[in-house]
């Protein structure tokens, strides 16, 4: 076998280990140079992203594969049929977040090479930063329940010590303890009900409890904590308080990073109730006359209504406020509020009988909006980073008229503005508008709330971008400079990609989506990869 | 059910750690209920290995007896939980120390409410 | 923090050796009895914070300085996880090998010969393989990592324009 097909083998593992073994080098590499230190830990990002596309290729090549790793050894299940190694399970719903988590990562490390420069503390900095990047791979591409959890507080520790980089600004380590203290009550709330889980059925696999699972009155209480686990790490009212102070007083390749973070979580709970709680969610609960009521309807129309209200309150918190990244914070807030809907009305309908394809149309939308969201809103994030980088100020009521000075980033963020507020031909337009197809046949109101407040989103950023870019040219101003060209670079690289899935949505979610809106709905696959044979 | 008061005892940890991260304002106070959630949960795992009349999980070769052991698992699992929660509480200790330097005062009510 | 008085410094001239070796017992038994990298590393850890305590934090960071315990902890870290890559790279050297990553590849082979006695001395270290190697990384990384943390804490602290003894 050669050099590429071992590559492709091992390649789970890799993913999570090389930026680990990064992250250990650095401190030591950083004592001979600093150049070589930021060429060393662009090399590991690249070399990972390199693998993860290795992978990509050779799932996609035949549908419905699923690629298994066990950890220290060639067997996950012994004859008993007990399930006793760690193993890493890749289908096509762990690789799509992967590439999303691939793209975000080699802009954040290409922005920081620059925005950073003139700090202290540096080794340290790309240390956290690697440990992010390792903990957010191992999050998503783990097929274990505990090792979830213990990949979450990685990622959850080192970021928080990231937010809390400024340390010389009060606010900013004030931010990182509220962080921390939410994050690590839902990390707490998510070891409950995995002890409980472990309790009852004896397996920490995932694919081994979803073969196992009956749902008795234990794994309610369990699926319950479970979700305001995962809820309050990805940033839903009412737990949403940390994510305008941590993502505001940060620097902004961090910020750039822990969207991806936050994704990640998101993904979790998306695992938990499609694949492991999978088979029994259409249990029947009630029946009221001769409707039956679900348990999928019950929870499909609860996560609708928290979904409402986190776009509500995304939305108008986002007009009042004066400060530039808090606004896009607000925003970013709103629009994890339109995935939730997506996934909330595909619950209500995709696991009953009278189905008729609103289900998976509303799942694709959802899935397709995670990778558009965290494409446009971590754009933004990189403006606002280029502005503070060029004139030291934050607030809008003293920005100004800087069009004629910084033209490419102008234009970066015209291409933000248009592709958050779902603007064609940008790639907002097209998720956003299957998110309202399939909502308008559930119910005709969920609909029109969200366009009305895809329409404020629109009217908050034109106020930005004039208040900001536009407007006579300020005398304090005269001096500021285009940004330096590797910021440009990455703020680049995530337009050109805005533009491509904008043009060409039909090749994107035929050949991406699909395969994890697949993989999502029928989880039958997932088990017999491990347990062989149902 | 004198084999269910551990978790009676697990759920009121649990109630006593919220009611002072929600309720109280002094920093360490808050930092004192995140070790008391920590310390419920870590009991709540090692409760589940029991089973009655167990020994230690040590194997000492052929002379053993491998079906009276208690649960080796959660033994593992709580080890875990303990060392993620040694690191998080040297973080949130930092960052007060922090804090104290910057602000003066450990109210959770008065700090970061600055003027940008 | 200043020191404290002279009884309290003999007392722990004495007692810390015996914490320590205490420690490495721990570690070095990870393999067999309840122990292993973090609980040893955290016992010897605990001996130094009360060298740290008994001496005062001026004192202790005059001797020891901050860079050193960071190369010692990055060493630690480096030997686990270059541990588990040999598990996939022993492929590269001996072709009859097929293995994972964190593979214990030291038990159950016919390379190395050592590693392989089972039987009369089944409580050695020379019979878990890789294991007790990795306990050692582990010990030598907690030991660095929690002493800087404290005495970062504590010399973080310390009062200004208190005459230090």
């Amino acid at each position: 076998m050669n050099i590429i097909d071992d590559l492709i083998l091992h390649s789970p593992a890799l993913i999570v280990a090389i930026p680990l073994l990064g992250a250990f080098l650095t401190p030591l590499v950083s004592r001979i140079n600093d150049k070589l230190r930021n060429i060393f830990v662009i090399f590991i990002v690249l070399f990972t992203s390199a693998i993860v596309l290795l992978l990509a290729n050779d799932i996609y090549s035949l549908g419905g594969k699923i690629h298994t790793y066990v950890f220290g050894g060639s067997a996950a299940v012994t004859q008993g049929g007990f399930a006793i190694r760690i193993l890493f399970e890749v289908d096509g719903l762990n690789i799509f977040m992967a590439l999303i988590a691939t793209i975000l990562a080699i802009a954040g490390v290409i922005y920081s090479w620059s925005f950073m420069k003139e700090n202290t503390g540096l080794d340290k900095y790309y240390t956290l930063y690697l440990l992010i990047i390792a903990g957010m791979f191992g999050m998503i591409l783990t097929g274990d329940m505990f090792n979830f959890f213990v990949f979450l507080e990685i990622t959850s520790i080192a970021s928080c010590a990231l937010i809390a980089f400024w340390t010389n600004k009060g606010k900013a380590i004030d931010a990182g303890f509220k962080y921390i203290v939410i994050s690590s009550i839902g990390a707490l709330f998510i070891l409950f009900a995995i002890a409980i889980l472990y309790g009852q059925y004896n397996a920490l696999n995932m694919a081994v409890l979803a073969d196992k699972i009956q749902f008795s009155f234990l794994d309610k209480i369990a699926l319950a904590v479970l979700i305001t686990g995962l809820a309050m790490k990805a940033g839903i009212v009412p737990m949403h308080m940390w994510l305008p102070d941590a993502y505001g007083r940060a620097p902004s390749s961090v910020t750039l990073i822990l969207v991806g973070a936050t994704q990640a979580s998101l993904y979790g709970a998306l695992r938990m109730i499609f694949t492991v709680y999978g088979g029994s969610l259409s249990n029947t609960l009630n029946q009221i006359g001769d409707v039956n009521i679900d348990l999928n309807l019950l929870l499909g129309i609860f996560i609708v209504a928290l979904a409402l209200v986190t776009i509500f309150i995304g939305v108008l918190m986002a007009l009042k406020e004066n400060n530039f990244k808090r606004m896009i914070a607000f925003a970013a807030v709103a629009e994890i509020g339109y995935m939730i809907l997506a996934i909330g009305a595909a619950l209500t309908t995709v696991f009953s009988a009278t189905d008729t394809g609103t289900g998976v149309m509303a799942l694709k939308g959802g899935l397709f909006h995670i990778l558009n969201d965290a494409l446009d809103v971590g754009l933004l994030f990189l403006v606002a980073g280029a502005i503070y980088y060029a004139t030291k100020e934050t607030s809008l009521n003293r920005l100004g008229g800087l069009a004629r000075n910084m033209k490419y980033t102008t234009i970066f963020f015209l291409i933000g503005l248009l592709a958050v507020s779902g603007m064609p031909p940008m790639n907002g337009f097209a998720s956003k508008l299957i998110i309202y197809e399939s909502t308008y046949q559930v119910n005709p109101i969920l609909s029109i709330i969200a366009i009305l407040c895809s329409i404020l989103l629109l009217a908050v950023f034109v106020k930005v971008f004039h208040s900001a870019f536009l407007g006579p040219k300020q005398s304090r101003f005269d001096e500021v400079k285009e940004v330096p060209k590797s910021m440009l670079l990455a703020m680049g690289i995530i337009a050109c990609i805005i533009i491509f899935i904008g043009l060409f949505p039909n090749l994107v979610i035929d050949n991406i989506v699909q395969p994890a809106v697949n993989a999502i709905t029928n989880n039958s696959n997932y088990i017999s990869n491990v347990i062989g044979g149902i | 059910m004198i084999y269910n008061i551990p978790y009676i005892a697990v759920v009121a940890l649990i109630l006593i750690g919220l009611y002072a991260v929600i309720f109280k304002r002094n920093l360490i106070k808050i930092v004192i209920g995140i070790t008391l959630i920590e310390s419920g949960v870590n009991l709540f795992l090692i409760t589940l290995a029991f089973r009655e009349d167990s020994i230690a999980p040590i194997y000492r070769g052929s002379g053993s007896r491998i079906m009276d052991m208690s649960l080796p698992v959660p033994h593992a699992l709580t080890l875990t939980s303990i060392v993620i929660g040694v690191a998080v509480l040297a973080l949130m200790l930092s960052l007060i120390i922090h804090l104290y330097k910057h602000y003066n005062t450990l109210d959770a009510s008065k700090i970061g409410r600055e003027e940008e | 923090m200043s020191g404290m008085s002279r009884i309290v410094k003999t007392v722990t001239n004495v007692a810390f050796p015996i914490v320590m070796i205490y420690g490495l017992y721990v570690i070095a038994h990870g393999h067999l009895t309840p122990g292993g990298g973090f609980q040893g590393g955290a016992v010897v850890a605990s001996g130094l914070a009360m060298l740290l305590v008994a001496y005062g934090s001026v004192w202790t960071m005059g001797k020891v300085k901050e860079k050193q315990l960071s190369v010692l902890e990055s060493i630690g870290a480096l030997g686990f996880i270059s541990l588990a890559f040999l598990g996939i790279l022993m492929v590269l050297l001996y072709s009859s090998f097929q293995g994972n990553f964190f593979n214990n590849f030291l038990i159950n082979q016919d390379i190395i010969p050592i590693f392989n006695e089972i039987g009369r001395g089944l409580a050695n270290i020379n019979t878990a393989g890789v294991i007790p190697l990795m306990n050692f990384a582990v010990g030598l990384k907690v030991i660095a990592g929690l002493f800087a943390i404290v005495l970062v804490m504590a010399y973080a602290t310390r009062l200004k324009g208190v005459k230090q003894k």
